[in-house]
């Protein structure tokens, strides 16, 4: 039945899909510490005792999570360029190219989910260590650094590298904008030589391998740092 | 922003653009509907395997959801659009011969379908789990037998119990119906970039598709919320009043 499949394409074309594998991974590593980092400031907003900040980051959490993320991916491909003209003052919008417009993409799309995890992380701390925090006269901000989100970020930190894996696949939907990231390579070569099946096997296999990996490490770090209480 | 676009006869097509989008949130919402009842078939039957007490069963659970849940959706549609005809070639010969459309919309199903139904699983053996052994030895007491210590004990229990996590997965799967955008279905996204491409009204084009997406996702959280009083169990912790 299976004649004509030939896996030796896969050895002469992986230092091009590779490229795009390193790729995926730079996006990653980058989306989740700037989602890590604006996420926790959106979750600020949203616990925020000013009613106007917390409308306004609860109105942009909200939305990014009810659109798809391939909308999203659309809407700053476009918008990036024409937002940073406006900055700029330029007479014509920058051509970034969506390889660089992704990076941004990720992190504002991800710090929505991010700020989710964070903000469930921060109430979960007892009302008591905030006001401890108060009583040795620490300010909002050394309050936060130094006692709430330490604790919030430990708490989470199992829930945090989850949604990095499932950020890990997410980014494969820029190769609907023809990006060469892992998948994107992967379709280049495919289309190339007429070799689909086996370039979309091994990608498979490799997202597979990898996400499987790093979820069982997941798990072995959540048995590791849960707290008996 | 010019909104008048909206009127505006497609070219090469019958009806103006509002039709066209509207023609795509059908398919959208019936992709949806059909992966759902997959995915909530299915999603309970490997949920409740993993839960008994038989290893082979929670053996194969397991390995399906780690499988699922471990593919990109983009490579598991890649998957069953050109690799499973491209090696299997009964398939092949069957693609060749059936409909476009309809393959493509078998494929979105089955895709979407198989893929939220790891997820479901893992929410259904949560929900089961949550419950307190003594709620299956009461029904075992009774002397019913395990599947119907599930059918009558346990499952009416976790289902309620999981409504919210459920209302999150559904709405996820609405959203992820614009994938299949990857292998041609002719889905709301679809004709959202369709409509940018042609008119250059990109602006115009996805702002109607993401109030479109805000609402879907808005009006299926108040109707599972509905759901969610209707069902709820006296007692609880989060019961409505």
């Amino acid at each position: 039945m299976i004649t004509d499949l030939d896996f030796g394409e896969i050895g002469r074309t992986l230092p091009y899909v590779m490229a795009g594998l390193q790729y995926t991974v730079q996006i990653t590593v980058v989306a989740a510490i700037g989602g890590t980092v604006f996420g926790t400031l959106l979750a600020m907003a949203r616990l925020s005792s000013l009613k106007p900040l917390a409308l306004a980051a609860g109105g942009y959490v909200n939305l990014m999570r009810s659109i798809p993320l391939l909308l999203v991916i659309f809407w700053f491909y476009f918008l990036v360029p024409v937002i940073i003209q406006s900055i700029t003052g330029a007479d014509r919008p920058p051509q970034i190219g969506a390889e660089r417009s992704a990076y941004i993409t990720f992190i504002m799309f991800e710090a929505a989910y991010f700020c989710e995890i964070m903000r469930a992380g921060i109430q979960s701390i007892p009302k008591g260590q905030a006001g401890a925090a108060f009583a040795l006269g620490l300010g909002y901000w050394p309050s936060m650094r130094l006692v709430i989100l330490p604790q919030a970020f430990r708490n989470m930190l199992p829930v945090l590298l989850t949604q990095t894996i499932i950020l890990f696949q997410d980014v494969s939907l820029v190769s609907l904008l023809n990006v060469t990231d892992f998948v994107g390579a992967a379709t280049k070569v495919a289309q190339r030589d007429s070799r689909v099946v086996e370039m979309y096997l091994f990608v498979a296999v490799v997202y597979l391998v990898l996400c499987s990996i790093l979820s069982f490490g997941v798990k072995r770090l959540q048995a590791k740092i849960a707290i008996i209480r | 922003m010019n909104l008048g676009i909206f009127v505006e006869q497609v070219p090469d097509g019958d009806g103006p653009w509002w039709q066209s989008l509207a023609s795509g949130l059908e398919w959208t919402l019936l992709v949806s509907a059909l992966a759902w009842i997959v995915a909530f078939i299915l999603g309970s039957i490997i949920g409740v395997a993993r839960t008994t007490d038989r290893p082979w069963m929670v053996r194969l659970a397991s390995a399906y959801v780690n499988l699922f849940r471990n593919i990109p959706l983009i490579v598991q549609f890649f998957l069953w659009f050109f690799v499973v005809p491209g090696a299997i070639p009964p398939v092949k010969r069957w693609v060749v011969s059936a409909d476009p459309v309809t393959y493509q919309l078998l494929t979105a199903v089955v895709c979407l379908g198989l893929f939220t139904a790891a997820r479901l699983a893992e929410q259904v053996r949560a929900g089961i789990q949550s419950l307190s052994r003594g709620q299956r030895n009461a029904g075992y007491a009774l002397g019913l037998s395990q599947v119907q210590t599930y059918r009558y004990v346990l499952l009416p229990m976790a289902y309620r119990i999981i409504i919210p996590p459920l209302t999150s997965e559904l709405m996820n799967l609405i959203k992820n119906t614009a994938v299949a955008y990857s292998i041609g279905l002719t889905e709301l996204f679809f004709r959202t970039r369709e409509m940018g491409e042609m008119t250059f009204r990109y602006f115009e084009a996805f702002g109607a598709a993401t109030v479109i997406y805000a609402v879907i996702a808005f009006a299926s959280n108040r109707a599972m919320a509905l759901v969610e009083r209707k069902v709820a169990v006296p007692g609880y912790i989060g019961t409505a009043k």
